[in-house]
């Protein structure tokens, strides 16, 4: 019920901002613009998509960002030595499942905190990235793939397909219910004959894929492979998850929530951009709406608890 | 099972295994810093001399410090992901007041730099103790805030080392008794807080609360002043921390220090201090900083392309973890095997 | 005067009333005793009394007048310690540490003393006899010695009034009678000592006065020299033991499930066994015998060391709940909260998560499948809901109880095992799952049962298994289960 609440909330305001900037912004409401601000959220919405289920489950993931950055270079490096983008596609795509692979490893093989494998990964991936590309820049990348990511409806057209598979991956099928019971009591979900740990693990390889997945998007919108391309990405993707009512602590979150909120985000740094406030307050907006997010329902919580008779159970 | 049980008393022999596992963690540390400075230093003698030590204490300085603040949270079973903002607010704004003050002493600007630092880790405290916001989110949340009002206060402004009074940048080169004064700053503060940490109520107190909070309230301990505290004064050695980056480098804009939240996590994991709270020290954290700064000079002599470094760092950290977790599961399935043995 | 007392005390959760008009007086110098069947909302009253909860209406009367208690440090600062049934430790700082910790002795300058501490806890430790290292991280003791050093905890602290909320439950005779010892000399020292424990004799042994509550409900306060043990039970139970137990005989059928040699290092050892279909096979034994982790293994949660699992004659694929729930296993685990239910799912949605693939149209989860199942269930059960999309966790403890069993049959398993099927639900209730058990294996189930409340135990099994430090010691036929037959087997005293 809260979630509903939440989405609700995270709705209105998307409307909100985009009145205010329609009304408000020059430049803002025109269809170039709009394609444009959406194109720009795709790699976000890609792998908020996975993210949402990680976090559903209870886990996190920081290395996405440092993955899609490995994508990269992998493909850059791959390009530059004479293979054709093809074949190369695939492999980043591999690349990418590999590393959350070793993240879903390390977190179910030996139960460490996905918190903590996840920090090392982010740099140990990222790391990885520079020590194949170093500092250059893959910029002769084939122009028939470039203008396809720049057209609006293919990246947006994937980001759509997948949305909805995931959406009635994560809300209509078993797999889904599973996930929210692992996260929202993994004992009773184990004692119930859920496969934990075979599900957090394809969980994490699902969400390295879909960051190599992000680095092709980006890479051929760009028209640029580097090592360094996404780098601060993953708290960007967390932002949006939390901010789009998913719980830290897992087991409660919507995807259509989840996708508002990147859109969300999306249309306040277009139209904070637009309005010629300096790029960098986003920061500030975008930290305070993250906070905000998580704050509102406790102090809600706590008001409740001060002015009704207290319901804990033992 | 009857042929392995000797008469050791109970718990005697869980105590030995425990202290040797502890011993090793950070005998491990030690050994790998002796191994790294060994290696470089018979690959290229230059490393082990007194410029070289030098350099690499003073480059570990801001960070063994940002990592003792950080254990302070860590040990309370949450997390600061903030600091890399707090550093580079209270960086960019010292160096701000100095270049366009100069009439402020430089001890009020410290003063100041430490304050602002107490203000932000303040405001992850009540995030965090007061409102129950999870750490790791509040503290995401507010790394994006401070460096936001960093980036507006900064308006894209550069203060460079010609604008700073001589008289503080040579804090950042000055050497005491030998030892780089910022060297010097950071033991001071790593010798202090460890001690707290051992002697006093306060420091045990954020320990028990890592380490069960559910009977740290229990037992009546303020948890939530506790991680006030905590926070505070992370904030306040990253204020600090802050100061000593202005002093050093001389050249400071609002991107100071950007990313550097990680690599401080990763020294403190890497030391020994467990990321779920309730163990570790300070003294396993700095020499985690140092063990990872040492790395990063080494590579430079070696020649070894300085972009493998973020690599080495992230695969460190995987390692210690993973032989932290290995030990333990040891310990506790040798305990169990014991216990069992003991009650027959 | 009484040290510490409550007066007409009442206490609800949700919809569930804990404790109702519970009256209590702690003199200096008695051990009072407080008894009842689980549930009957001992742990709360306990809870009130150390300051963790409120209570709603009535009042705390500390040495005759009324206080409030905000929370446990008020309630230790009044002079009361608790020693619960789950000592409360943590695990990484020494003994010496636990013992003192938030008021560690310290010197001029604010500094911990340690020879202080030290020398402290070296004093109550010979007073209690204890031989523990003092500088030991607390991480791997046992339950006993973990108990120890709450008493020393308390000791230190000089309590009023030590409540003990089943201190012996795990402990072994000797470390009971060293307990005692301590506890008694405690009492003459003026103490006041409230006693929690499901083993009468001890009661008897150690106590000068009893109140029993029952569904939360104060029903009697005697003094022990009154009373023998047998009016102790009847006014816990309150009514004749054959409307709780209404076991009916079944006809058992071929063996449904074969346990051989089961070992789990450390845990337990060389267990074996048979249910056959139609009967109920209880298994009986101390808290920390291996019972629970025994029923684990057997359904796949553990690994064992050795030995296997038959279902039907097939053998199961070990540490794999999936394997044994397709082989006909079905387990209603221990804790509830933790392990039946996910308490923020709602009721159709918790019945459905052991047969997801049941439910399923095509890859879809069918929701009209989903509330069919659930409905078909409660109604069965007669569970008490207002709606099936209601969070289960609204739900009364015996309610709940009643969602994990339709949880589990619902996929018509050929072995249930419960596992402590009645902790903490009501009398009602309590009658209702014990004739649907019965029910259940007249109609052809295997049904193990763990339990540790001997009533239950006797008044339900067609065969009971005892186990003793991870070994199954005796097995007992219906007609020689008794009392004496079965708590000396599980206390050691005989072996099989």
């Amino acid at each position: 019920m809260l979630v509903r609440r939440w989405e609700s909330l995270i709705l209105v305001l998307l409307v909100g901002v985009c009145v205010w900037a329609a009304l408000g912004v020059d430049g803002f409401a025109n269809t170039s613009n709009v394609s444009f601000l959406l194109l720009d959220t795709t790699e976000i919405a890609l792998m908020a998509l996975t993210m949402t289920f990680v976090i559903v489950a209870a886990e996190i993931d920081l290395s996405v960002a440092s993955t899609l950055g490995l994508s990269c270079a992998v493909l850059g490096w791959l390009w530059n030595a004479g293979l054709g983008i093809e074949l190369i596609m695939p492999i980043c795509l591999l690349v990418g499942a590999l590393c959350g692979a070793i993240n879903g490893l390390l977190v179910t093989r030996l139960g460490l905190p996905s918190l903590a494998v996840t920090i090392g990964t982010f740099a140990l991936y990222r790391g990885l990235a520079y020590v194949i590309l170093g500092d250059q820049a893959v910029a002769d990348l084939p122009a028939a793939y470039t203008s396809l990511a720049t057209r609006p409806l293919v990246p947006l057209g994937l980001v759509a397909v997948l949305g909805v598979g995931a959406a009635v991956l994560l809300h209509a099928t078993g797999l889904g219910r599973a996930v929210f019971a692992i996260g929202a009591n993994q004992e009773a979900a184990f004692f119930s004959g859920i496969r934990v740990k075979r599900i957090k693990f394809w969980l994490f390889v699902a969400g390295g894929a879909m960051a190599a997945l992000a680095s092709l998007v980006f890479t051929f919108r760009y028209a640029s492979a580097r090592a360094d391309n996404g780098v601060g990405l993953e708290l960007a993707v967390v932002a949006a998850v939390l901010l789009g009512g998913v719980s830290i602590f897992g087991g409660r979150g919507s995807l259509p929530g989840v996708l508002m909120a990147v859109v969300l985000l999306g249309v306040v740094r277009n139209a904070l951009i637009l309005a010629d406030v300096a790029n960098e307050v986003l920061n500030f907006v975008t930290g305070l709406l993250l906070v905000a997010s998580v704050l509102a329902p406790n102090l809600g919580a706590l008001w409740r608890r001060r002015f009704t008779s207290q319901q804990e159970v033992s | 099972m009857t042929a392995l049980s000797e008469a050791t008393p109970p718990g005697h022999g869980g105590r030995r295994l425990f202290d040797r596992v502890t011993r090793v963690r950070e005998l491990g540390i030690v050994l790998a810093l002796a191994a790294l400075f060994g290696v470089t230093g018979a690959v290229n003698p230059t490393f082990l001399s007194f410029g070289s030590i030098r350099d690499i204490l003073l480059n570990s300085a801001i960070v063994a410090m940002l990592a003792v603040g950080q254990t302070l949270v860590i040990v309370t079973r949450n997390v600061d992901l903030s600091i890399s903002s707090i550093v580079g607010l209270t960086g960019f704004g010292g160096a701000l007041v100095l270049a366009d003050s100069p009439a402020v002493p430089i001890a009020v600007v410290i003063a100041g730099c430490v304050a602002l630092g107490v203000v932000c880790g303040a405001i992850n405290g009540l995030l965090v103790g007061v409102a129950k916001v999870p750490a790791l989110v509040a503290t995401l949340g507010t790394l994006y805030a401070f460096r936001g009002i960093d980036y507006a206060w900064a308006g894209g402004r550069q203060v460079n080392a010609a604008d700073m009074p001589e008289s503080f940048l040579s804090l950042g080169s000055r050497s005491v008794l030998g030892l780089p004064l910022l060297a010097l700053v950071a033991l001071i503060v790593l010798l202090a807080v460890g001690w707290m940490l051992r002697n006093l109520r306060a420091g045990r107190e954020l320990y028990a609360i890592g380490s069960n909070p559910d009977a740290a309230v229990l037992a009546g301990i303020q948890v939530r002043r506790r991680i006030m505290t905590a926070f505070m004064a992370n904030g306040a050695l990253a204020g600090l921390a802050g100061v000593m980056w202005a002093a050093r480098f001389g050249t400071v804009d609002a991107t100071v220090a950007t990313g550097k939240e990680l690599d401080v996590i990763a020294a403190v994991v890497v030391g020994g201090v467990a990321i779920f709270g309730g163990s570790g020290t300070v003294f396993g954290a700095a020499l985690g900083a140092l063990l990872l700064t040492g790395i990063t000079s080494a590579l430079a002599v070696l020649r070894v392309d300085a972009l493998a470094q973020t690599a080495i760092n992230g695969a460190l950290l995987i390692a210690a973890i993973v032989l932290d977790r290995v030990l333990a599961l040891r310990v506790a399935a040798a305990l169990r095997r014991r216990r069992y043995r003991d009650a027959r | 005067m009484a040290v510490l007392a409550l007066s007409d005390v009442s206490k609800s959760f949700g919809a569930v009333r804990a404790l109702r008009g519970v009256s209590l007086k702690l003199e200096a110098g008695e051990a009072h005793a407080l008894a009842g069947e689980n549930g009957a909302g001992k742990s709360t009253l306990v809870k009130i009394l150390s300051g963790v909860h409120r209570p709603d209406t009535g009042q705390i009367l500390l040495n005759g007048s009324p206080v409030t208690f905000g929370g446990p440090a008020d309630a230790r600062h009044a002079g009361v310690a608790v020693i619960y049934q789950e000592p409360t430790l943590f695990p990484d700082l020494s003994i010496v540490e636990n013992i003192f910790m938030g008021r560690q002795p310290r010197t001029r300058f604010g500094r911990i003393d340690r020879a202080a501490m030290a020398e402290q806890t070296g004093r109550l430790f010979a007073g209690l006899g204890v031989e523990l290292d003092p500088e030991q991280a607390a991480r791997g003791l046992s339950i006993a010695d973990q108990q120890l050093v709450e008493i020393a905890k308390a000791l230190s602290r000089d309590a009023k009034v030590l409540i003990m909320d089943e201190p012996t439950a795990a402990l072994s005779g000797n470390e009971v009678a060293r307990l005692f010892g301590v506890v008694k000399a405690l009492r003459e020292q003026g103490c006041a000592v409230l006693f929690i424990s499901h083993r009468l004799d001890e009661i008897f042994e150690l106590c000068q006065r009893v109140t029993t509550l029952r569904d939360g409900t104060p029903v009697a306060e005697d003094l022990i020299a009154d009373i023998t043990p047998d009016d102790l039970v009847r006014r816990m139970v309150g009514r004749d033991l054959d409307a709780l137990y209404p076991k009916q005989d079944g006809v058992p059928g071929e063996v449904a499930l074969e346990v051989h040699r089961l070992t789990r290092e450390g845990v337990f050892t060389d267990v074996s066994f048979r249910v056959r279909r139609g009967e109920i096979v209880a298994l009986a034994g101390l808290v920390g015998a291996g019972r629970t982790e025994v029923v684990r293994a057997i359904f796949g949660i553990d690994r064992q060391d050795a030995g296997w699992v038959e279902v039907g004659g097939r053998r199961l694929r070990p540490a794999s709940p999936t394997a044994a729930m397709a082989a006909g296993l079905a387990l209603v685990p221990e804790d509830r909260r933790q392990q039946g239910l996910v308490m923020d799912l709602s009721i159709d949605r918790n019945i459905a998560l052991a047969g997801l693939a049941e439910v399923r149209r095509g890859p879809l989860i069918s929701r009209a499948a989903e509330h069919a199942r659930a409905q078909d269930w409660a109604v069965r059960l007669r569970l008490k809901f207002a709606r099936l999309s209601d969070p289960v966790g609204v739900l009364s403890g015996g309610n709940q109880q009643k969602v994990v069993l339709a949880k589990w049959l619902a996929r018509k398993p050929s072995v249930l095992i419960v596992d402590e099927p009645t902790r903490g639900i009501d009398v009602g209730t309590k009658a209702e799952v014990h004739r649907l058990l019965s029910e259940l294996a007249v109609g052809g189930m295997a049904v193990l049962m763990v339990s540790s409340e001997l009533p239950e135990v006797l008044g339900m099994a067609d065969r009971v298994l005892v186990m003793h430090e991870g070994r199954l010691v005796a097995e007992l036929p219906r007609a020689s289960a008794t009392e004496e037959s079965v708590m000396s087997a599980a206390t050691g005293r005989t072996a099989a």
